[in-house]
């Protein structure tokens, strides 16, 4: 397979799923509505009993609920995966010359799409409740693009969750169990010296509190010592590694 | 067209996915098209063309996106796929729908798309498993000329049905297959010559006079006659005269009669000859698997 029809295949396939979200807008709700309810409720109701030394909470809250929600946002490509599955979708497309990664690519691509607009709507929620930049532009940029990568990483996780699940159902709580713990017993809701030490132990290597406190670094002007590059290495070690056994579980896919 | 016949669990759809490429074979070697399905799968995918059971088209898009989706995937050169998906939307009449979800499409529609889709890149080889499972008369009946009218093209197509008067209408010939094994195969009169020949069936005015009956006919039945719900079914070894001689000896017998006709065996016959059980045990079973 050449790499100019591979890549012309995972277009296809991005549009497709682009297209399933503009057709089938309440799905868009998950994209918007939720993460602003998420900062407004983490800001307003939780906010004020969390200390966080030396920050506002919000200040505190927007780089680490970013990342939360940046690492869920692949959850439409489980579902469509898992979906494809069990319509024969994937079936029709594998008895298909196309490449065989191209559906995975597609859908994972179209992510970052909508995970752009997951970080427009939370900024703009986060600046309203007061939280503000405190880096050079430079950094803020480098922040953003680092989301964009941890959200793509976790993209190809849920490509796995999709493929390795029963049901569309079944993925969804999947993704759920797997990434709420992992999200929350780190430092993106509260300091994490707050927490008793076994969870603290674990947060303190947790990905999440990696990447969560090089978004710090890199919004609020803190310094950073190797976090952003440690984001970075985790980000893309998860999406080489689940990318990986995703295309090779899609290779033996069979409908159920 | 080859159809491949046989009770559900008899291997069917594990052909058709081993010869599509989809599944890898536990041993030997197939070749479809002139090409090895493991060795040389990536050339062949561009020469086959799939429907499934699933009506596997995306609710979320439109016909004519369906269509025109399929055709990029296939690399069909620029402009192609717009200019097919017209043509085959057109052809199996959905010209009107064409811009509509498939998610508001009957069951009939979905399958014509899915066929449709099939056959996006021309491809001299269609396997089409089960393709009007679950259809109402009607749709079958559209899908099946629709079907015909591709096989006068010369396509080659390879057809899996649980249905006997599928495979009798539409396929050349017919394998039938039991526990993964073609237990018999040839052109639908072939197999039924296998079964034997006339068949005579006797409808009893009351269900209590069959042993009467049995008794009355056994004489002029080629192998003992089986008796089932006030239906009385025997192989007869001569045409001429069956049904004379039978009224004659049921009248003497006393036996009302309903109704009696004589009959060439069914594919349906052939199928319980050769199986051991009949088409309707694969209905249920399948039920019974859900």
């Amino acid at each position: 397979m050449n790499p100019s029809a591979s890549f012309s295949d995972t277009l296809v396939l991005a549009r497709r799923a682009v297209m399933r979200i503009v057709r089938a807008p309440d799905l868009l709700l998950a994209y918007t509505v939720q993460p602003i309810m998420f900062v407004l409720l983490f800001v307003y109701v939780l906010g004020g009993a969390i200390e966080t030394p030396g920050f506002d909470y919000v200040d505190f809250l927007i780089p680490g609920i970013l990342v939360q929600t940046l690492s869920f946002g692949g959850f439409a490509t489980a579902l469509g995966l898992a979906e494809d599955l069990k319509k024969g979708l994937v079936d029709r497309f594998r008895s298909l010359p196309m490449s065989r990664s191209a559906v995975l690519t597609g859908r994972t691509l179209a992510d970052i799409a909508t995970n752009s607009l997951s970080i427009a709507v939370m900024l703009t929620v986060g600046l309203i409740a007061g939280f503000s930049f405190d880096a050079p532009v430079a950094d803020i940029l480098l922040g953003l693009l680092l989301l964009l990568t941890f959200g793509y990483a976790f993209s190809w996780v849920f490509a796995f969750i999709g493929l390795a699940s029963s049901s569309p159902e079944a993925a969804q709580s999947l993704g759920f169990i797997f990434l709420f713990p992992l999200s929350f017993i780190s430092s993106a809701f509260v300091p994490v010296d707050s927490m008793p030490a076994v969870l603290q132990a674990f947060a303190e290597v947790n990905p999440f509190t990696i990447v969560v406190n090089a978004m710090r670094a890199l919004f609020l002007g803190i310094p950073a010592g190797n976090d952003v590059w440690g984001a970075f290495a985790w980000s893309i070690g998860i999406a080489a590694v689940f990318a990986t056994l995703a295309v090779r579980k899609y290779k033996r896919a069979v409908v159920r | 067209m080859l159809a491949l016949l046989g009770p559900n669990g008899a291997g069917k759809t594990t052909a058709v996915r081993i010869l599509a490429t989809l599944l890898p074979a536990d041993g030997g070697s197939a070749r479809v098209a002139g090409l090895d399905v493991e060795r040389q799968a990536t050339e062949l995918r561009s020469q086959i063309g799939l429907a499934g059971q699933y009506a596997a088209v995306d609710e979320h898009m439109t016909g004519a996106e369906n269509l025109e989706m399929v055709g990029r995937l296939y690399h069909l050169p620029k402009g192609e796929p717009r200019r097919r998906a017209g043509e085959l939307l057109e052809r199996f009449d959905l010209t009107e729908a064409a811009d509509r979800l498939v998610g508001t499409y009957s069951g009939g529609m979905r399958r014509r798309l899915d066929l449709a889709a099939a056959l996006v890149a021309r491809p001299p080889v269609l396997f089409l498993d089960e393709p009007t499972t679950g259809l109402d008369p009607r749709s079958r009946l559209d899908l099946w000329e629709t079907i015909e009218a591709h096989v006068a093209e010369g396509t080659t197509v390879l057809l899996t049905t649980q249905y006997l008067d599928e495979a009798d209408r539409l396929a050349d010939s017919i394998s039938v297959i039991d526990h993964g094994r073609v237990i018999a195969e040839g052109s639908s009169d072939e197999l039924k010559d296998q079964v034997g020949g006339e068949r005579l069936d006797v409808t009893l005015e009351s269900k209590e006079e069959a042993e009467a009956a049995i008794a009355a006919l056994a004489p002029i039945a080629a192998e003992p006659p089986a008796m089932s719900d006030g239906l009385l079914r025997m192989p007869v070894s001569r045409r001429r005269g069956a049904i004379a001689d039978a009224v004659r000896r049921l009248n003497d017998a006393g036996v009302g009669i309903d109704d009696i006709s004589l009959s060439r065996p069914t594919l349906d016959d052939a199928f319980l000859t050769l199986t051991g059980h009949a088409a309707e045990d694969v209905e249920d079973e399948r039920e019974g698997e859900r």
